[in-house]
C-alpha cells in the first residue's frame, strides 16, 4: 500500500502535466489551472501522511523500483527513500508548490499558453520531488538535470521575446557546468565504493579506507554542482537573469524550491563533506563571499525582481556558509524559513507587478500602501522575516548561522553580519520605493491601481503567516529540526545553550538589522530619494549597478574566445585539413589522369577499382600459397 | 530461420521496389521494410531462445573463403538498429517526390542489405565486400538525389567516395596479411593469430584507416559534413544514423580482438584524438549556419565520444559505446528528419532565415525539443545511459579524459539551444508553417518513445549486448 502511495506522491504531477500538455488546450483555463494545482496538492497530503507515519515509528521508507543502470561494477534500481530529509524537502516543496500553484491560476489568467505554463509547473514539481525521494546518486541527478530543464522552460516561457530565450539557454548552460561536476563527482564515489546508494556510501565512507584525496576531490566536484544549481560564485549569473520568467515561477523555482538543491544535496551527503575538511573551508568561504557580493548588488539595482534575486544569492550564500561549518541543520533550518518569506516576497512582488500591468522598475512606483493593502503587509512581514527582526521567522534561522560563524571564525561572522546589514538595508528600500511617498508611474497607471484577486492575495497571507510562526520549528530550547534531522546527520551539530553569549550575538544581530534599516529609511523616506536614471549612475556605484561587470567578464574570457575559435576551425582550419586530406586522397590514387577520373565522378572507375582491387588480393594469395 | 533470410528479403525488396513503377516504389519500399524488422525481431527472439541463427557454407575453395555469417548480441543489435531506422527513414521520405524513385527506394533497400550484411559477416573477405557494397548506393543517392549546385555536390560526394575507397583499400591490404598468416578468412580463425607486435601495429593501422574515414575521427572527417549537408535527408539519415555505426561496429568486432596489444599501447593516443573529435566537433558547431551542417558537427563530436569508449577498452566502454550507437542512431535521424520538416515547409536551412516557428506549430516544437534535449544526453533519454557509461569507463581510465569528454554536456548544450532558439524561437514567422502531418508525426513519435522507452528501462539492450561484449573482452586479453 504505501508503495502505491509513494508512487502517487510522485506521479502525481506527472499526470497533471501529461493531461495539460495533451487535453490543456481543449479544456477552460479555470479546468487546466485546476487539475495543475490539484495534482500538487495530493502530493502534498501524501507527504504529510508519511511524515505522520515517520513521526510515529521513526522509520525511514524505502523502496526499489525497477533496475536502471547498470556497469561493471556496480547496478543502480530507481529507489525511493523517504526519509526525515525528504520528507522535510517534499513537505514545503510541496506545499509551497501548491500556494503558488494556486496564486497562478489567477496570474497568468489571461496568458493564452496558460495550460503550458501549468504542463511545466507540474514537470517542476515531479521533478523536483525525483531530486528529492531518490534513493541514490544518480536518481538524484535525474531531477537535477530535470528541474534544469524545467527552469529553461519556464524562463523562456514567453519564447517570443528573444533576450528572455537568451536567458533560459544561459541558464541551462551554466547549470551544465555544474552538473559536469556533480557526474565526475558521481564517477570518482563509483570508482571508490562500487555504489552511488547512499545507505551504501555512508557505509562505506564509514569503513574509512577510502584514499582521502580522492574524498575530498569527489565532494569537492559535488560542491561545483551544487554551484550551479544554487547559484554560488563563480556560477550565479544566471540567477538574476531568470528573472525574465514569470513571476511565480520566480517564486517557486528560482528561490523557494529548486535553488536549495545544492544545499539539499550537500546534507544528504554530510558524512562525505564531514571528513573533508578542506573543502567544508571551501564551502564556508564560497558563501561568505557569495552572500556578501550578491548583497551589495541588491543594493543597487531598480528592478524589483532583480533586487530579490540577489537577495535569494544572498541568503543561498548564508546557507553554504553554515554547510560548510558543518552545521547542517541550521542550514536547512534557513532553507525552510527562507522558503516562506522569499516564496511571499516574490509572489507580493507579483501582484504588484500585475497591478501596475508589468512594470518592474521601482522608479517607477511608490505610494502602492493604500491602493495594494494585503499585499503591501504580506509583504512587510516577509521583509521583517527577512531583515531579521524578532520575532520572525529569519531572526531565528538568520541568528543561528551568525551564532555558528562566530564560533568558528570571526571574519566568517563578520562578512555574514555585514551581508545582514545589507539586506535589512536593501529589502527596506525596497519597501519604501515600492509602498511609500508619492506614486511615480503615469496616471493611467495610477487610476487602475487596484488590490490583486483572491486568488493571489490568499497564498501572499498563509506564506505571511508562516514567515511570521516559521521559526517555531527549530526556537532554542525546543530545537525540534535538530532532533528530528539527527537520524540523517553523521556529525551531531551542538544544540546553542543560551547563555550571555547567544543573547550578545542576538543582540547585535538585531541592532545590526536595524541599523539597516533605519540607514534605508533616512535615504528613501526621510530625504524622498529615488534612485537615478541608468545613464546618471557614475563612479563605484556604476560598478555595482552594472553587477560588477561579471557577465561582461564572463562573456570577454569564455563567450568571446570560444566563438572566435569556433569561426577560425569554420573558415580556416576545416578547408586547409580538408585540401591536406584530399591531397593524400589524389596522390594515393594515382597523379594525373586516372584521379582526374576519380574526380569526375565516375562510379565505373570505382567499381572497377573495388573489383580489381579485389581480384588481385585473391590472385596474390592463390598465388603465395 | 537463420540471418540469410533476412538479407535475401532485403535483396528481394530491393529488386521488388524497382519493379513496382515510381508510383508504388516508396510504399513497396516500407513494406519490405517493415516486413525486414519483423522477421528481426523474430530473429531476435529465436536468439535469446538460444537457437543458432548464423549460417556458415563455403563459397570460395582456394583461397578459402566462407559464406560465414554470424549473430551474437552485438551483431543482432546492429542488425535491429538497421531493419528499425529502415522503415523510419522511407516513411520519413513520404512528403519528398523524387524523380526515378523506383531506383532510389530500391537503392535504399539494398544499402540496408549491405549493412546488415556487414554487421552480420564472420568472413573477412565477405565483410569487406558487404562494407564496400554499401558504399555503392550512398554514393547514387547522395550524387543523383541530392541538392544544391550540382557540380559542388559531385565535388563533396566524389571526395566522399576517395576518401572511403583509399581507406578501405588499406582494410583489404590488411586482411591479405592476415590471411597469408592464418590461411582463413574467417573471424574465430584470425582471432586465434598470434601477432607480433610489429604486425599488430600494421595491421591495427590499416583498419584504423578505414575506420577513422568512415567513423570520422579527426582529422579524417572532412568529407562529412559537406555530403551531410548534400545529400538528400534520406541520404543523410542512412549515413549518420545506419552506416557511420559500421566503422564503430568494426573496431570492436575486427580491429580491437585482432590487434589486442597495438590497441593497448597506443590507447591513451586514440582515446586523445577521439575526444579531441568531440571538443572540435562541439566548437565547429557553435557557428554553423546551415541547420544540417550543425547536426553534421554535433554526430561528430558525438561519435569522437562513442569511439573513445570503445577504445578504453573496457567492458563498461565497450558497452557505453554501443548503447551510444543506438541512441546516437535514433536521435540524429529525428534530428535530421526535424531539419527536413522544416525544409519542406521553408526551403531553407539556413539558419538565419529561421525562426519564429513555435508560435505556430506546437506539435512539432515539442517533439523537436525533446529530440534537442536526447541529443544533449537529459537523464531520462536513452542517449544519457549511452552517455553516462562511456564518461564512467573514461574516468576509470583517467579521470581527465571523463572531464575533457564531459564538456560535451556544455558545449552540446550550448550549440544545440542556441540552435533551436535561432530556428524555433522569436517573433511568429511572416511566412506560415503547417504543424506535421500524420506520417511525419510517427516518426517522431517512434524514435522519441524509443529513446524515452529505453531511457528509463534499458535493462533489454543491456542484456542482449553485454554478454558479446564480454566474450570479444576475453579474446582481446587472451
Amino acid at each position: 500500500m504505501d508503495t502505491n502511495l509513494a508512487l502517487l506522491l510522485l506521479l502525481s504531477p506527472f499526470v497533471g502535466f501529461l493531461f495539460n500538455i495533451f487535453f490543456g488546450k481543449k479544456v477552460s483555463k479555470g479546468i487546466s489551472g485546476a487539475i495543475g494545482t490539484l495534482t500538487v496538492v495530493v502530493s502534498f497530503l501524501l507527504s504529510i501522511c508519511f511524515f505522520a507515519q515517520l513521526n510515529q515509528n521513526g522509520k525511514p521508507f524505502e523502496i526499489s523500483l525497477f533496475d536502471w543502470i547498470q556497469v561493471s561494477n556496480f547496478k543502480l534500481d530507481f529507489g525511493i527513500l523517504l526519509d526525515q530529509l525528504s520528507l522535510l524537502w517534499l513537505l514545503f516543496v510541496t506545499g509551497i508548490g501548491s500556494l503558488i500553484h494556486l496564486y497562478s491560476i489567477s496570474y497568468m489568467h489571461d496568458d493564452e499558453n496558460m495550460h503550458k505554463f501549468f504542463a511545466y509547473l507540474n514537470l517542476f514539481v515531479f521533478f523536483m520531488i525525483t531530486l528529492v525521494v531518490g534513493n541514490n546518486l544518480l536518481v538524484m541527478f535525474i531531477g537535477w538535470e530535470g528541474v534544469g530543464l524545467c527552469s529553461y522552460l519556464l524562463i523562456g516561457f514567453w519564447y517570443k521575446n528573444q533576450p528572455y530565450n537568451d536567458a533560459a539557454k544561459k541558464a541551462f548552460i551554466m547549470n551544465r557546468i555544474g552538473d559536469l561536476g556533480f557526474l565526475i563527482g558521481m564517477f570518482i564515489i563509483a570508482a571508490l565504493f562500487s555504489t552511488l546508494n547512499y545507505a551504501e556510501i555512508k557505509s562505506a565512507v564509514a569503513s574509512g579506507d577510502a584514499n582521502s584525496a580522492l574524498l575530498g576531490l569527489a565532494a569537492l566536484c559535488l560542491f561545483i554542482g551544487a554551484c550551479g544549481k544554487s547559484a554560488q560564485l563563480p556560477l550565479y549569473t544566471w540567477l538574476p537573469d531568470a528573472m525574465a520568467g514569470p513571476t511565480p515561477v520566480s517564486a517557486l523555482i528560482h528561490a523557494a524550491t529548486m535553488v536549495t538543491a545544492g544545499i539539499f544535496m550537500v546534507t544528504r551527503m554530510n558524512f562525505l563533506f564531514d571528513l573533508t575538511p578542506d573543502v567544508q573551508n571551501i564551502i564556508a568561504i564560497v558563501g561568505a563571499i557569495t552572500a556578501l557580493v550578491a548583497a551589495s548588488i541588491g543594493l543597487l539595482q531598480n528592478d524589483i525582481k532583480k533586487v530579490l534575486a540577489y537577495s535569494t544569492v544572498s541568503q543561498l550564500g548564508l546557507m553554504f556558509l553554515a554547510l560548510g561549518l558543518g552545521a547542517y541543520t541550521v542550514a536547512v533550518f534557513h532553507v525552510i524559513t527562507h522558503a516562506f518569506f522569499k516564496a511571499c516576497l516574490f509572489l507580493g512582488s507579483g501582484s504588484v507587478i500585475h497591478g501596475l500591468h508589468g512594470e518592474q522598475d521601482m522608479r517607477k512606483m511608490g505610494g502602492l500602501r493604500k491602493a495594494m493593502p494585503i499585499t503591501f503587509w504580506t509583504m512587510m512581514i516577509s521583509t521583517l522575516a527577512i531583515a531579521g527582526i524578532f520575532p520572525f521567522a529569519g531572526f531565528w534561522s538568520k541568528d543561528e548561522i551568525l551564532m555558528v560563524a562566530f564560533g568558528h571564525n570571526k571574519a566568517l561572522w563578520i562578512v555574514a553580519s555585514i551581508a545582514s546589514i545589507m539586506t535589512a538595508f536593501y529589502m527596506f528600500r525596497l519597501m519604501y520605493l515600492t509602498f511609500f511617498r508619492e506614486f511615480r508611474g503615469t496616471e493611467e497607471q495610477k487610476h487602475h491601481l487596484h488590490e490583486s484577486p483572491k486568488l493571489i492575495t490568499i497564498p501572499l497571507v498563509i506564506l505571511a503567516v508562516l514567515a511570521v510562526i516559521g521559526g517555531a520549528i527549530n526556537l532554542p530550547g525546543s530545537m525540534w529540526l535538530n532532533h528530528f534531522l539527527e537520524p540523517v546527520l553523521v556529525a551531531k551539530h551542538e544544540a546553542h545553550h543560551l547563555g550571555t553569549q547567544e543573547f550578545i550575538l542576538m543582540g547585535i544581530a538585531l541592532v545590526g538589522a536595524i541599523i539597516g534599516i533605519v540607514w534605508a529609511n533616512a535615504k528613501y523616506i526621510k530625504q524622498g530619494f529615488v534612485p537615478k536614471e541608468d545613464a546618471e549612475i557614475v563612479g563605484f556605484s556604476k560598478t555595482i549597478y552594472n553587477k560588477y561587470y561579471v557577465d561582461e567578464f564572463y562573456t570577454f574570457l569564455i563567450v568571446k574566445p570560444l566563438n572566435g575559435l569556433s569561426n577560425f576551425f569554420r573558415t580556416t582550419l576545416e578547408p586547409a585539413l580538408g585540401k591536406v586530406v584530399y591531397g593524400f586522397g589524389t596522390v594515393a590514387n594515382g597523379i594525373g589522369s586516372q584521379g582526374k577520373k576519380l574526380q569526375n565522378g565516375n562510379i565505373g572507375l570505382y567499381l572497377f577499382v573495388f573489383v580489381i582491387g579485389i581480384c588481385a588480393i585473391i590472385t596474390y594469395l592463390f598465388i603465395a600459397q | 530461420m537463420d540471418v540469410t533470410t533476412l538479407l535475401i528479403l532485403l535483396l528481394i525488396g530491393a529488386v521488388a521496389t524497382l519493379v513496382s513503377g515510381d508510383k508504388l516504389a516508396s510504399k513497396v519500399a516500407l513494406l519490405f521494410s517493415l516486413v525486414a524488422f519483423g522477421l528481426s525481431i523474430n530473429l531476435l527472439l529465436q536468439f535469446n531462445q538460444g537457437t543458432d541463427i548464423g549460417f556458415v557454407s563455403n563459397w570460395i575453395a582456394n583461397p578459402k573463403v566462407a559464406l560465414a555469417l554470424k549473430a551474437d548480441g552485438l551483431s543482432m543489435a546492429m542488425v535491429l538498429l538497421t531493419t528499425a531506422l529502415t522503415p523510419l527513414i522511407i516513411l520519413s521520405s513520404f512528403g519528398n517526390s523524387f524523380n526515378n524513385s523506383k531506383n532510389f527506394y530500391a537503392l535504399v533497400l539494398f544499402m540496408a542489405f549491405a549493412m546488415v550484411g556487414t554487421f552480420l559477416a564472420a568472413d573477412g573477405l565477405l565483410y569487406y565486400i558487404f562494407w564496400e557494397l554499401a558504399l555503392i548506393p550512398i554514393y547514387f543517392i547522395a550524387l543523383i538525389w541530392g541538392n544544391g549546385d550540382v557540380e559542388e555536390r559531385k565535388k563533396a560526394v566524389v571526395k566522399f567516395f576517395i576518401y572511403t575507397l583509399a581507406g578501405s583499400l588499406f582494410m583489404l591490404v590488411g586482411f591479405a596479411y592476415l590471411y597469408s598468416k592464418a590461411g582463413s578468412f574467417l573471424l574465430e580463425d584470425l582471432y586465434k593469430l598470434e601477432l607480433s607486435n610489429q604486425e599488430q601495429f600494421w595491421i591495427f593501422f590499416a583498419f584504423f584507416l578505414a575506420y577513422a574515414i568512415k567513423i570520422p575521427i579527426i582529422p579524417f572527417h572532412t568529407w562529412q559534413a559537406k555530403v551531410y549537408q548534400k545529400a538528400p535527408t534520406v541520404g543523410t539519415m542512412l549515413l549518420s544514423g545506419i552506416m557511420l555505426k559500421m566503422g564503430l561496429y568494426s573496431v570492436i568486432r575486427w580491429q580491437l580482438p585482432i590487434a589486442p596489444d597495438a590497441a593497448k599501447e597506443y590507447m591513451p593516443i586514440l582515446i586523445g584524438l577521439s575526444i579531441a573529435g568531440v571538443i572540435y566537433g562541439s566548437i565547429v558547431a557553435l557557428r554553423q549556419k546551415d541547420l544540417k551542417k550543425l547536426l553534421a558537427y554535433s554526430s561528430l563530436a558525438h561519435v569522437g565520444l562513442i569511439a573513445a569508449g570503445c577504445y578504453t577498452l573496457t567492458a563498461d566502454g565497450l558497452n557505453g559505446a554501443v548503447y551510444q550507437m543506438i541512441a546516437h542512431g535514433f536521435v540524429i535521424v529525428g534530428l535530421f528528419f526535424a531539419a527536413e520538416v522544416i525544409f519542406r515547409r521553408f526551403e531553407t536551412r539556413k539558419i538565419d532565415e529561421l525562426g519564429g516557428i513555435r508560435s505556430q506549430a506546437s506539435g512539432f516544437t515539442s517533439m523537436f525539443m525533446i529530440l534537442v534535449l536526447a541529443s544533449v544526453a537529459l537523464p531520462g533519454t536513452y542517449n544519457f545511459v549511452g552517455e553516462f557509461t562511456v564518461l564512467y569507463s573514461l574516468s576509470q581510465v583517467n579521470i581527465w579524459f571523463a572531464v575533457i569528454g564531459g564538456t560535451t554536456i556544455i558545449l552540446g548544450a550550448y550549440y544545440m539551444l542556441k540552435m533551436f532558439q535561432n530556428v524555433m524561437l522569436g517573433e511568429t514567422n511572416t511566412k506560415v508553417f503547417k504543424d506535421v502531418n500524420v506520417s511525419e508525426a510517427i516518426v517522431f513519435v517512434v524514435i522519441i518513445g524509443f529513446l524515452l522507452f529505453f531511457g528509463l528501462y534499458p535493462k533489454p539492450i543491456n542484456d542482449l549486448v553485454n554478454p558479446a561484449i564480454k566474450e570479444i573482452l576475453a579474446v582481446i586479453n587472451r
